[in-house]
């Protein structure tokens, strides 16, 4: 079936004929690979992106089933040749090791952001649950995030 | 593969009768066709349908996400919630996505079974309301007919004051409960106790919840013999998650534990 959908702002459309998920269709038809594939079963938030306002794992989205939907992935999570505050955040505090985990966590802090300005360490770690990163740079992360307010604020 | 994505509940249900599959959150379902265990040829997608996701007073709509939930819910419902997943499976996951699988270890079950809900049940012949202990039928099997669609959760129109939810599982988040309970007491002391990932289905502890309501003011012997009794009414299995006798301990000082803060 044909899917049509907005992808960061973009209206996009594409034919999906199998029962694939929007990180598929992310990743091998439209050509945006920065959502990355791991698990497959929600446990890792690689593959966070923003679907009609919320934050979830496109692993877990029918592609089919984000027809009419829209889409923000870390491609569209900051004004074009900009960086969020978050990423900045991140990049200054040198909070990435091997960056698999990055775009997800990019995607989910900027998500927590949105709604609170102004996080604890707490709901940092609250809000990056469903985030693994491998490297396990967990503390330079929260460490990291807990300053983008600041980044924020300028 | 085809998908429909109905405007209202007679929509969805027509969907249904050609042996569709409905999706919600998917956060079930998904991880099924990621690994290949199942290959829907036809899919009716929930996750917008607006009459699905009314929520009026003890009447929640199948298709209300956890997050709701947890900010909206009350108070062991809520708490529930709070523990299921991250915040991106409860930002997708329903309340009957979770009745739709009815995995044992369901974090929405006990509560349901504790408050004695019922699970609406609507197909073209009209709706049917089934009471929880005859909607769950075995591990993720329950009186659901293909055909039918899981409306809404029906709530008795009083809750007990008092209400906990617990979950023991080896760390905070992403975590699939070891044992899940709810324990309610109302201001006449009648208690109840409810468990999930102890037995094939979601139960009750008959015998604690009689020996405990009758306390009015239950003694630490009182509570010793509670938690006695609820770890003799479980029927647990070791699994990959844990062990029968972990379990049955467990669910025992759960419950107690619960109880003691119902009490406070
Ligand atoms: C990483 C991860 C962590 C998780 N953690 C938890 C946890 O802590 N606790 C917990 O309880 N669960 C957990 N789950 C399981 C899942 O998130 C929940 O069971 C959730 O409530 C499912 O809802 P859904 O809307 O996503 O269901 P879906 O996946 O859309 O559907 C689940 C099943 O129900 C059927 N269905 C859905 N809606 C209806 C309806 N209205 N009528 C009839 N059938 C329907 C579907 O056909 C399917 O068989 C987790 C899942 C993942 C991937
Ligand atoms: S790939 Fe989606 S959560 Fe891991
Ligand atoms: S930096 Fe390597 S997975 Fe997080």
């Amino acid at each position: 079936m044909i899917v049509e959908l907005t992808v960061n702002g973009e209206p996009v459309t594409a034919r999906v004929n199998h029962p694939g998920s929007l990180l598929d269709l992310l990743r091998d038809d439209l050509g945006l690979p920065g959502s990355k594939s791991a698990c497959e079963q929600g446990e890792c938030g690689s593959c966070s992106v923003i679907l009609d306002g919320a934050l979830v794992c496109s692993c877990l989205v029918l592609a089919a089933d984000a027809h009419g939907s829209a889409v923000t992935t870390v491609e569209g999570i900051s004004e074009p040749g900009a960086l969020h505050p978050v990423q900045e955040a991140m990049h200054r505090a040198g909070a990435v090791q091997c960056g698999f985990c990055t775009p997800g966590i990019v995607v989910a802090a900027a998500d927590l952001f949105a709604v609170n300005p102004h996080p604890t360490a707490t709901e940092i770690k609250e809000a990056l649950a469903g985030n693994i990163c491998r490297c396990t740079g967990y503390g330079a992360i929260v460490r990291a995030l807990e300053g983008a307010e600041i980044v924020a604020d300028r | 593969m085809e998908i429909v994505h109905p405007r209202s509940i007679e929509e969805a249900i027509a969907g249904l009768s050609d042996g569709a599959v409905p999706l919600a959150g998917g956060t079930d379902l998904m991880v099924e066709v990621n690994f290949g265990h199942v290959r829907p040829e036809n899919v009716v997608g929930l996750r917008r349908l607006e009459p699905l996701r009314e929520w009026d007073g003890s009447r929640i709509g199948a298709g209300v996400t956890w997050r709701r939930i947890e900010k909206e819910g009350p108070t062991a419902l809520a708490e529930a919630a709070r523990t299921v997943g991250s915040p991106q499976i409860r930002n997708a996951g329903t309340i009957g996505g979770n009745l739709g699988t009815a995995s044992p270890a369901g974090d929405g079950h006990p509560f349901l079974a504790a408050v004695d809900a019922s699970i609406e049940l609507t197909s073209a012949g009209g709706s049917r309301l089934v009471a929880w202990d005859e909607f769950f039928v075995g591990v993720k099997k329950t009186a659901r007919a293909p055909d039918e669609l899981i409306t809404a959760v029906e709530l008795p129109d009083e809750l007990p004051e008092r209400q906990a939810f617990g979950k023991i599982g080896i760390r905070n988040a992403m975590v699939i409960a070891t044992v899940c309970a709810v324990v309610t007491r109302s201001e006449d002391g009648r208690t109840t106790v409810g468990l999930g990932s102890v037995a094939p289905t979601p139960i009750r502890a008959p015998r604690a919840e009689t020996m405990i309501s009758s306390a009015a003011k239950p003694t630490d012997a009182d509570l010793a013999e509670f938690q006695r009794l609820v770890s003799e009414e479980v029927r647990p299995i070791t699994d990959h998650r844990s062990t029968e006798e972990y379990r049955r301990h467990g669910a025992g000082v759960l419950a107690r534990r619960l109880l003691e803060r119902c009490l406070r």
